[in-house]
């Protein structure tokens, strides 16, 4: 005689099925902030050092193309938008929206170190905020449509 | 002009996403890896939603140039950052993901954070 199998017990389901996606998910935002980041910063560094202004004719942005920097700049984001759809296909829209909002920070942190820009005591203040937010959302389960809870 | 654009960029940005949210779900779990990005590339291309959606972001990519071209980065970031709330409420009403509390408030935090960053 068989005896029927008992169901985990939610809590070790969770872990022991969730675990993996969620370490998926957060390494697929930490790709995406780090892609979105340096690849606008390497936008921002291949434009500021071309000789003449973008303007809407379509021959200075080929041009501004064939800069390595841009060229490379371009790559990443390119790159950035494959990943954020990765992380869209295991995570839901009102999860990643706020969670990627941490890339503004490293964005102005990128813009200090490398570009040498002004951080105001605001920026600060921005940056503790988006934090704080992207914490408090990151607490809560990334994936929660009917298909997502009923698996 | 400057709230067309905006709206523009808004609508466009909000419309871009929230096809992508509920084409890629139904598409199933994608990766980033060789084989992944080649997958991923050939879902983009067989799925009309996936196609509108990129249609939505380079519209909202020109409306935002456009934006920041006129008006100064301070007002056309937060201004562009209202889609942020019109996304978590499509999101909560048309793809019913489940917004509790925290993810709001969370999300509110990050809204105002974003704001803060541009003045």
């Amino acid at each position: 005689m068989t005896r029927p199998r008992r169901a985990p017990a939610r809590g070790c389901y969770h872990q022991t099925v969730d675990q993996p996606r969620k370490a998926r998910t957060y390494l697929l935002v930490l790709l995406f902030i780090a892609l979105r980041g340096f690849g606008n910063l390497l936008l921002a560094f291949g434009t500021k050092r071309l000789p003449a202004a973008l303007n809407a004719h379509p021959s200075a942005y080929l041009q501004a193309m064939a800069d390595p920097a841009v060229a490379a700049g371009i790559g990443m984001l390119i790159f950035s938008l494959f990943t954020r759809m990765a992380l869209l296909s295991i995570a839901d829209l009102s999860f990643v929206l706020p969670v990627t909002a941490v890339g503004y920070v490293l964005a102005a942190a990128l813009g200090k170190v490398f570009l040498h820009e002004e951080v105001t005591a605001i920026r600060w203040l921005a940056a503790f905020l988006i934090f704080g937010g992207t914490a408090l959302v990151g607490s809560t389960p990334q994936n929660t449509t009917k298909e997502a809870l009923s698996k | 002009m400057k709230w067309l654009l905006v709206a523009i960029t808004v609508a466009a940005t909000a419309l871009s996403d929230l096809l992508q949210s509920y084409e890629l779900k139904r598409a199933g779990e994608q990766s980033v890896s060789a084989r992944g990005i080649a997958r991923l590339a050939v879902t983009v291309a067989r799925r009309r939603y996936l196609i509108l959606s990129i249609v939505c972001l380079a519209f909202s990519f020109f409306a935002f140039m456009a934006l920041v071209q006129s008006q100064p980065l301070s007002f056309a970031v937060p201004a562009s950052a209202g889609s942020f709330i019109l996304e978590t409420l499509a999101a909560r009403l048309l793809l019913r993901e489940q917004v509790g509390p925290r993810r709001a408030a969370g999300t509110l935090l990050v809204l105002g954070g974003i704001i803060l960053l541009a003045r």
